[in-house]
Order: C-alpha cells, then structure tokens, then sequence
C-alpha cells in the first residue's frame, strides 16, 4: 500500500502552482497578503525539502518513484526523487525565501504579479529537478523560462526590456533546439522515460546510435545555452545585470538547472556502464575550461558591481560544467559542494549589490521612475519607513558582507568556496585514494584553471571593494532596511554552517555523485516502480 | 511524401535561421515561427509518416498495433504548438514595449551608426 506520505514528492510543484495561481486572484495593492503568501509558501517548500532530503538520504539512501495518473512504469510519466533532485530542491526552497523577503522593501511593487511569476518559476525549477521524462523536463523548462521572461521584464525600464529581449530570443531558439533532441532520441528509441531510455540506448547500433548519439548533441547545445556556457553566453552578463535584485536573486539558478540536467544525462546515458561510454565528456571539458577563462577576463574588465557578478555566474558555471566533463566521482562530488556554496553566495551578492549601488548608480532612478509610472511614487516614503527600520552603521555591515563574498567567490579560507575548490583539487589528484593512481593530465590544467580564476576574481573584487567603501567621492551613506539586509547575511550565514558542517555534507554529496556515476539503482528503481492500488480494489481479496 | 515533407522542413528552416540573424525585431519574431513550423513538422514526422491509420485504440478490442500510427509525437507535438505559441505571444509584447520604450524596432534599441 501507498503511504500518504508519499503523495509529499509532488509537492514542491503543486504548493507553489497552487499558491501562484491563488494570488492571480487578488489585486497588486494587497501587498500584505500577498507577501504573507509567497513568503509561507516558499517556507513551506524548505520545510518539504528538507523532509524529503532526509528521506532520501535515509538507510543507506533510496530512492523514490512517483508514477503520475498511476500508469504502469515505463509508460508513466514520472517524478523520481533521488540526493541529487533532493538536494536541488532545498537550494532552490533556501534561495526562494530571501529573496522574496529582500523584495518586500520595495521591489515587488515595481511591477505586476510579482509573487505569482515568482512562484511559478518555482515550479517550473521543482519540476525540472524532480522529472524522469524527457518530455516533461521541456514542459517545465518552458513553465521557469516564461516565468522568468515576465520576471526579467520586471520593473520594465529601457534597459531590461533590451536585455530582456535578447534573453527571450536566446531561449526560444535554445528551445527549439530541445525539442529538435528530443524529437531525435525518441524516433530511435521509442521511449521518453529517462530510465528506460538508458536501458534502449544500450542495444542500438548502427546508424540508430549514431542518429541518438546525435540527438543527444543538440540536447546537450541547448543545456549549453541555458547553462550559459561559452560561446552561447553573451546575452547573460547584461541579462543578470539588468534584472531586479530580488530576481537575479534566484536567477543564480537557473544556470544550475542546466548543468544539473547535463550532470544526470550524461552519467545516466553514457556513464560508465553505458554503450556509448563518455559521448560529449571531452567536449564539456573543453567548453567549461573556454567558459572558465572567458568569465575569468570579463571579471577582470568589468566596471560595474552587476557585470561583475553577472561574469561570477559564468565562472561557477564553467567551472561546474568541466568538473562534469572530468566524470570523476569525488570531483563531481565536490563540484556538488561547489554548486551549492556558489549558488548561495551569487544569489547573496546580486542582493548585495544592489544596496551597494544606491547611493551611487542611476539604477535607483530608473526605479524611482518605474514607480512613478506605476502611481506609487507619493506614497513611497511613509511605507518604506513602515516596513523596517533602517539599520546603523550601514557601510560596516554591507563592507563585511562584500568581503565576506569576495573571499566566497575567489575561494579562499576559510569559508565554504575554499572547501569546495579544495575537495575538487584533492579528488583531482588522488584519484584513487590518498597518493594512489594516475594523475590525468587535463587535472593540471583543470587545477591551474579553477585557481587563476580565483585569483582574477580575487583581483577584482579588493579593486572594486576599494572604490565602493574606501574611495566615495560622494561620501553618501546608502539607506539600507533590515529586511534587506537579513536575507544578505541570512544566505551568507548558510555558507558559514556549510563550512562548519562541511563532514556530513560531503558524506551526503559524496554519496549523491557515487550514486549519479553508478545509475543502476536509478535505472532499477525507475523501471521496477510498483503502481499504487486503488482504494476500492484494495478492500476486495 | 517523406522528400515533400523534408523539402518543406529545410524551406521553413532555412527561412526561420536566416530571418532570427536579421536586425529587425520583426523579421527575428517571423524567424522564431518559422523556425517553430519546421520543429513542429519534424516532430510529428519522428513517428513515421502513415496514411489512414488513426493514433488512437479502442478500448476493449484485439488490436493490431501495425494498424495504428504512434500516438506519442502527435501529442507532443500539440503541446510544443501550444508552448511556443504563447511564447511568441509574450515576444510580440516585448518588442512592441522595447518599439514604444526606444522608438526603433532595431534589436539593440538603437539604429546601427552609418
């Protein structure tokens, strides 16, 4: 018998899909209710996640088959629940909560239906984290692309909608390029379910591998684009940069799903055990190196604090995308950690820049102008001084955090990014235990990479720290709330317990990256999901 | 049928390439439809081109599944019309705000300097 309990696996799509469309309802002004709203939902979801992180990584680690419409697998259309969707579930709950908290100060008003699109990307990242279909991963690919189109559009301004406009473009051709994969593989193979997929792909030959072999290139070209991986990456630094800080936010995700997604097909399709052994590793290699290297010169030339971030994604994802490509277990272990320390502290920074940038950048009077527009302007000031009080000694607390993120994103000690560039480095060059087995040669140049990397970021970072703390001309202090502050130090505060609690995390992603290079279990569990039996046919012998 | 069907795909697809690289928002959202016809077609076309054979089985009967067409592209294919039709619903929004906001229907927001 089913369990209700694990009904609990499609929650993280239906709470926020429910609660979004909920909030359609009611008009922008009830802004109370519907921050109450967002803001328990999205604690709903940590609360969710957690649980089933935990039930995942219970007894030696299981993992969970959900069969949607209780079709008999592998026609089902399913949602499977392993570490890995477990634990990019919680980051995406973890990384939701402030962000939503930093827009109640003043950026939800900035547009229409803030919280509604805000909440369908979540579904649409939840979905994508948790499915085991091919097809249904472009659904919900399309369901956080459109919400992120309407989300990049908010606050409207000059600026966005031009970025905006080549971030639609970008991805709508990327999806193209989805479906013309997934139209491939499954003309081959007849078969949509990843699992099953695997299983397909084993027994082809001839000119049906190459033709699936093929597919999966235009996949992976279109996990590229969404991973923003060069060359397909130049809309991203200005995208990241023009969008609202609350938005870039959790935007510092979505270049996650996409290397996440490339993580599980390649090891599941061409892992070690597949036919076609290590189909496109060589390449991910090479582009997350080119990708490192290029977010690594953009860093060093950028002028303002958006760029700067915007190239720090492109450095986290290049340098997730060639630990992929490396098909290691204890780099793709430590890449994990990787993800999930630069993710944090990306999502902390494009917050913090924002309130950095106040006193000084014309961003706040495009704002102040989209306000106008949207007829606040008047009412602005009684209800910023409403929703919190402005904290003292402002330049102290926002020139910690900033330091706080550059020693993050460069990956020095002694905080989470130097854990996860060292536990990379150490997997890199003992490969089989501590001094045991062969040194690859592309570790050197992986290594050297990761660490010149850190370096330019370091570089940049105490430049661009120098002429935002220590060199204002204007000398104006920039009018910063409690409730944006304490989602800045609330994600940065996370990368602390991470590096106090770095042994049990690693255990767990240890086991997670063991679990994605041996797919077996998955595979099994997938197609071996029992049906649930229908109450009235249960009572009967 | 299937040379007529390629014919087809390569005219809409070449069409849709050559019109997203031009600097006009609407030869690029005319590009991204086309583009979308030729998926569209390439898609349905991945479960085999049959004639007089209907996609769906009824129930209770002995089927001869060699009778029937598969299903499964054509249902994906209403989906991904469905998808990118509202998605270019939303991109002629964008661009009729980025025409307002800049007064040019360059890509860029500005003309190209002579």
């Amino acid at each position: 018998m089913m369990s209700a309990p694990s009904h609990l696996i499609i929650a993280p799509i239906l709470i926020p899909l429910l609660a979004g469309a909920l909030l359609l309802f009611f008009e922008d002004r009830e802004r109370r209710l519907k921050d109450a709203v967002s803001i328990l939902t999205s604690a709903a979801l940590v609360v969710v996640a957690a649980v089933l992180l935990f039930r995942t990584g219970a007894d030696g680690g299981r993992i969970f088959v959900y069969l949607l419409g209780n079709w008999p697998s592998p026609i089902a259309i399913n949602l499977v629940l392993d570490r890995l969707s477990a634990m990019m579930l919680l980051l995406t709950a973890v990384l939701a909560l402030p962000a939503l908290v930093f827009s109640i100060a003043r950026w939800q008003r900035a547009g229409a239906h803030f919280h509604s699109l805000f909440l369908f990307l979540l579904v649409g990242l939840n979905g994508a984290f948790l499915t085991g279909d091919l097809f249904n991963l472009f659904v919900f690919f399309e369901v956080l692309l459109a919400a992120s189109y309407g989300l990049m559009l908010h606050g409207s301004g000059q600026l966005r909608v031009r970025a905006g406009m080549h971030y639609i473009v970008i991805n709508l051709a990327a999806s193209l390029l989805f479906l013309i994969g997934v139209a491939m593989i499954y003309s081959v193979t007849g078969t949509l379910n990843m699992a099953h997929l695997a299983i397909v792909l084993q027994g082809l030959e001839g000119e049906s591998r190459f033709m699936a072999e093929a597919g999966a290139g235009i996949l992976g070209i279109a996990f590229l684009v969404k991973a923003g991986s060069w060359p397909l990456n130049f809309w991203l630094p200005t995208a990241y940069s023009a969008a609202a800080a609350p938005v870039a936010a959790i935007f510092a995700i979505l270049t996650k799903v996409g290397v996440y997604v490339l993580l599980r097909f390649s090891l599941l399709l061409f892992g070690s055990e597949a036919a076609s052994t290590g189909f496109g590793e060589q390449a991910l290699f090479f582009v997350g190196m080119a990708t490192i290297l290029f977010g690594a010169i953009g860093i060093l030339a950028s002028q303002a604090l958006g760029r700067l971030a915007g190239y720090s994604v492109l450095v986290s994802s290049g340098t997730l995308l060639a630990a992929v490509g490396f098909a290691q277990t204890g780099v793709t272990a430590g890449a994990l950690f990787y993800l999930i320390s630069s993710t944090l502290t990306l999502s902390a920074f494009f917050m913090l820049i924002e309130l950095i940038a106040r006193g000084q950048d014309p961003a706040a009077d495009v704002l102040a102008v989209t306000m106008e527009a949207y007829g606040e302007g008047e009412e602005e000031k009684e209800e910023a001084e409403e929703v919190g009080v402005t904290i003292p000694e402002t330049l102290a607390v926002l020139g910690v955090s900033f330091a706080a993120c550059g020693i993050l994103l460069a990956g020095l000690p002694p905080l989470s990014g130097f854990v996860a560039k060292f536990a990379m480095l150490t997997s890199m060059f003992n490969p089989d235990g501590v001094g045991e087995g062969v040194i690859r040669h592309s570790s050197w140049w992986l290594a050297s990479f990761l660490i010149l990397s850190g370096f330019a970021t370091l570089i940049a970072m105490t430049r661009a720290g120098i002429s935002a703390f220590w060199a204002r001309i204007d000398g104006e202090v920039p009018r910063v709330l409690l409730v944006e502050m304490a989602p800045v130090a609330a994600l940065l505060a996370m990368t602390v317990f991470l590096t106090i609690g770095a042994g049990p995390v690693m255990r767990f992603l240890e086991a997670a990256a063991a679990d994605l290079h041996s797919p077996q279990a998955y595979i099994q569990s997938v197609m071996e999901a029992v049906q649930a039996v229908p109450h009235a046919r249960e009572v009967l012998p | 049928m299937e040379l007529l069907l390629s014919l087809s795909m390569g005219a809409l697809a070449g069409s849709g390439v050559w019109l997203l690289l031009r600097p006009r928002t609407y030869q690029v959202i005319m590009g991204l439809a086309l583009l979308s016809y030729a998926v569209n077609i390439f898609i349905f076309s991945t479960g085999r081109l049959r004639v007089n054979a209907p996609p769906i089985v009824e129930k209770g009967m002995e089927v001869d599944p060699a009778a029937f067409t598969d299903p499964v592209p054509q249902a994906l294919v209403l989906t991904a019309i469905v998808i990118s039709f509202a998605t270019t619903a939303l991109f002629l929004v964008v661009l009729l705000a980025s025409r307002g906001l800049t007064g040019t229907d360059h890509v860029d927001g500005r003309e190209p300097e002579k």
